[in-house]
C-alpha cells in the first residue's frame, strides 16, 4: 500500500520531536528540560516503536511516567493574541473558517468510505487494515494545508499553536496508551477471570433477575476497573452471561450481547479509566474540574443501566 | 484474589489524586508480580502495549489545524453563528449535535465528531455562544458545566450509536466471541437488539439536555429580574 499507519505514526513522531525542540527553547518553563524529554521520548515511541525491543519500550514508558509523576511535565508561554485580533481575523475571514475544521471528518469519512478499494499502480492508495485512522492523518494533513493557505500563516505558526493546545493536555495525552498497557497486564495475570468468579460465586443462579442484574452491573463494574468494554465482554460473558443467563436459563443470544455491551458503555462514561473519552476531553476543554465530565455523565449512565437491567430481563426469555 | 491487588492501588492512587501516569504503571508493576509474571516480562508487556496502542493518541495530528484556526477566531465565529439562530438554546444545540453523532455512528461515520475535531473548536463554543446570546454574560461555573454537557454529548452519541452498525468491531468482536463457544450469531442480531438502549440513550441524554436549559433559564433570569429591580429602584 502507499500510505500505511506507519507513515501515520512517523509523522505524528516528527510533529511530537519539533513540541519537544520548542519546550526544550521556553525558557519560561522552569522544567523545560524534563518537559523536552516527556514529549521527545514519546516521539521516539512513535518513530522508532516499531524496531526498538519491547523490553526497552517498557522501560521508556517507565521513564514518561516518572517524569509526569514528579511534576516535570509543564507549561510555558505561547505568544497568545488578543480577543480583538480574533474577532477581526473572524469578521474578515467569515464562515471560511469551518472549512478546514469539517475538513477533517469529511476527509476521513470520503477516505475511510470512498478510497479504500482504489489502489495506484497496483498497490492499494491506503492501508485498509486501518483504514479509519490513516484517513484521520491524511485529513488533517489535508486539512492543515487548507487552513495554512486560508489564514495565510505559517507552518511554523500552527505548530506553535498547537504545543498550547498539546501543553494544557500535558501528561494526560498519553493516558490512553498507558492505560492500555495495564489493561495488557490485568489480561496477562488473569484478573477478568477473578472477577468473573467472584461474581459467579456471589449470585443466587436459580434467579433469572439476579442472574440479568449481576452480569449488568458485572460488566459496567469490570468495564469502570478496564477503561474498555470490549476488555470486560468476554470475561464476564464468558463467566456470567454464557453459562447462567444463555446456557442455565435460555436466554437469546443476541440479546445478551447488545445489551450487555452496552451496559459495559454506561461503566465508560463513569470511569476515568476511560480516559480518552473522559479525562483528556476535560483537559482539552480546560476544565477546572478533571471528573467534570464523568460527573455530567453519571446519571445517564445510572438511569440507563437500570433500563438496561429490565430490558434484558423481558427481551431476552 | 492477589491478582486484584492492582485494582486496589488504582483505586487508591485516584481518590489520593496522584499522577494517574504513575498510579497506572505502579498498578500495572504490582498485577504484573501477583501475576507471579518475572519483571523483564512485565516489561515488555509495557512497551508492547504502549507500541501497539499508538493509535489511542493520533487525535493529536488535528491539534495543528485547530490550534491555528483558534488563532483565527474559530471560536469566536461559532458563537457568532449560533447567535444569529434565535431559537438556539444551548440544550437544543447539543440535542441536534446528539442526534446527528448518534445518527452517523450508527451509519459508520464515527468519524464525524470527536473531541478535539468537533467539540472543542466548534460544539462547545455554539453550545456557550447560544447561552451568552440568550442570558449575556455567563459565570465560570456555567462554561464548565456547558463544556461538560458538550463533551458527554459527544461520548453518549458515538457509544450508543457505533454498536447499531452491524460491520462495527464491537459487533463483531461478540459475534467472534459466541462463535468461539459454539454459538453461531448473525451481526443482524446483534445489532438490532441494541436498538432499545441506543433509543433510550438518546432519550435520557436530551431530556437532561432541555433540564439544563430551565436550569439555566431559572438562574439566569432570575438574575435579569433582580438587576431590572435592582435599575428600577
Amino acid at each position: 500500500m502507499i500510505i500505511s499507519l506507519t507513515y501515520i505514526y512517523y509523522l505524528t513522531g516528527v510533529f511530537m520531536a519539533i513540541i519537544a525542540f520548542f519546550a526544550l527553547k521556553d525558557k519560561s518553563n522552569s522544567k523545560r528540560i524534563l518537559t523536552a524529554s516527556f514529549w521527545g521520548l514519546f516521539a521516539i515511541s512513535f518513530i522508532f516503536g516499531d524496531i526498538i525491543p519491547p523490553f526497552y519500550m517498557g522501560i521508556l514508558v517507565i521513564v514518561m511516567a516518572v517524569i509526569a509523576g514528579a511534576g516535570g511535565v509543564r507549561l510555558g508561554m505561547y505568544d497568545e493574541v488578543s480577543q480583538e485580533h480574533r474577532l477581526n481575523q473572524a469578521k474578515k475571514l467569515g464562515s471560511r473558517l469551518f472549512l478546514p475544521a469539517l475538513l477533517i471528518p469529511i476527509v476521513t469519512i470520503i477516505g475511510t468510505l470512498g478510497l479504500k478499494d482504489i489502489s495506484i499502480a497496483g498497490l492499494a492508495l491506503l492501508d485498509k487494515s486501518n483504514i479509519t485512522l490513516v484517513s484521520l492523518g491524511v485529513a488533517c494533513v489535508v486539512a492543515l494545508l487548507t487552513a495554512l493557505f486560508l489564514t495565510k500563516d505559517t507552518a511554523i505558526r500552527s505548530l506553535k499553536e498547537s504545543r498550547r493546545l498539546i501543553d494544557a493536555i500535558g501528561w494526560a495525552a498519553v493516558l490512553p496508551q498507558m492505560l492500555a498497557t495495564l489493561g495488557a497486564l490485568f489480561a496477562a495475570a488473569g484478573v477478568g477471570q477473578v472477577v468473573a468468579e467472584l461474581v459467579g460465586s456471589a449470585i443466587p443462579v436459580d434467579n433469572r433477575f439476579m442472574v440479568v442484574l449481576a452480569y449488568v452491573l458485572g460488566m459496567a463494574l469490570f468495564t469502570m476497573v478496564m477503561g474498555n468494554a470490549f476488555a470486560a465482554f468476554p470475561v464476564m460473558t464468558a463467566g456470567v452471561g454464557l453459562p447462567l443467563i444463555i446456557q442455565l436459563h435460555g436466554g437469546n443470544p443476541g440479546v445478551v450481547a447488545a445489551i450487555g455491551m452496552f451496559s459495559g458503555y454506561c461503566g465508560t462514561l463513569m470511569t476515568p479509566m476511560a480516559a480518552n473519552y473522559n479525562i483528556v476531553p476535560a483537559a482539552l476543554l480546560d476544565l477546572a474540574d478533571k471528573n467534570a465530565v464523568i460527573k455530567t455523565q453519571i446519571p445517564t449512565a445510572l438511569l440507563l443501566l437500570f433500563c438496561n437491567v429490565f430490558l434484558m430481563y423481558f427481551l431476552a426469555f | 484474589m492477589l491478582t486484584l491487588l492492582g485494582i486496589v492501588v488504582v483505586i487508591i492512587g485516584f481518590v489520593l489524586r496522584f499522577n494517574p501516569l504513575m498510579v497506572v504503571v505502579i498498578a500495572g508493576i504490582v498485577t504484573g508480580l501477583a501475576g507471579a509474571l518475572p519483571i523483564d516480562k512485565i516489561l515488555i508487556i509495557f512497551g508492547e502495549a504502549f507500541v501497539k496502542n499508538r493509535y489511542l493518541s493520533i487525535f493529536i495530528l488535528t491539534l495543528p489545524v485547530i490550534g491555528l484556526l483558534e488563532r483565527n477566531g474559530l471560536k469566536e465565529q461559532a458563537q457568532k453563528l449560533i447567535g444569529s439562530v434565535k431559537i438556539a438554546t444551548t440544550g437544543r444545540v447539543l440535542i441536534l449535535y446528539l442526534f446527528i453523532r448518534e445518527a452517523a455512528a450508527a451509519m459508520a461515520l464515527t468519524a464525524l465528531g470527536g473531541h478535539a475535531q468537533m467539540v472543542r473548536p466548534l460544539i462547545a463554543p455554539m453550545a456557550e455562544g447560544a447561552a451568552e446570546n440568550k442570558y449575556g454574560k455567563l459565570s465560570a461555573k456555567t462554561h464548565e458545566e456547558i463544556k461538560s454537557f458538550s463533551a458527554s454529548v459527544d461520548n453518549v452519541g458515538v457509544f450508543f450509536g457505533e454498536d447499531i452498525f452491524v460491520a462495527f468491531g464491537g459487533v463483531l468482536l461478540m459475534k467472534g466471541f459466541f462463535e468461539q463457544n459454539g454459538l453461531i450469531l448473525e451481526p443482524l442480531d446483534i445489532a438490532l437488539w441494541g436498538i432499545p438502549t441506543a433509543v433510550l440513550a438518546f432519550v435520557i441524554h436530551s431530556v437532561r439536555l432541555i433540564l439544563l436549559d430551565r436550569k439555566l433559564d431559572a438562574e439566569y433570569n432570575v438574575r435579569l429580574k433582580d438587576a431590572e429591580e435592582c435599575e428600577k429602584s
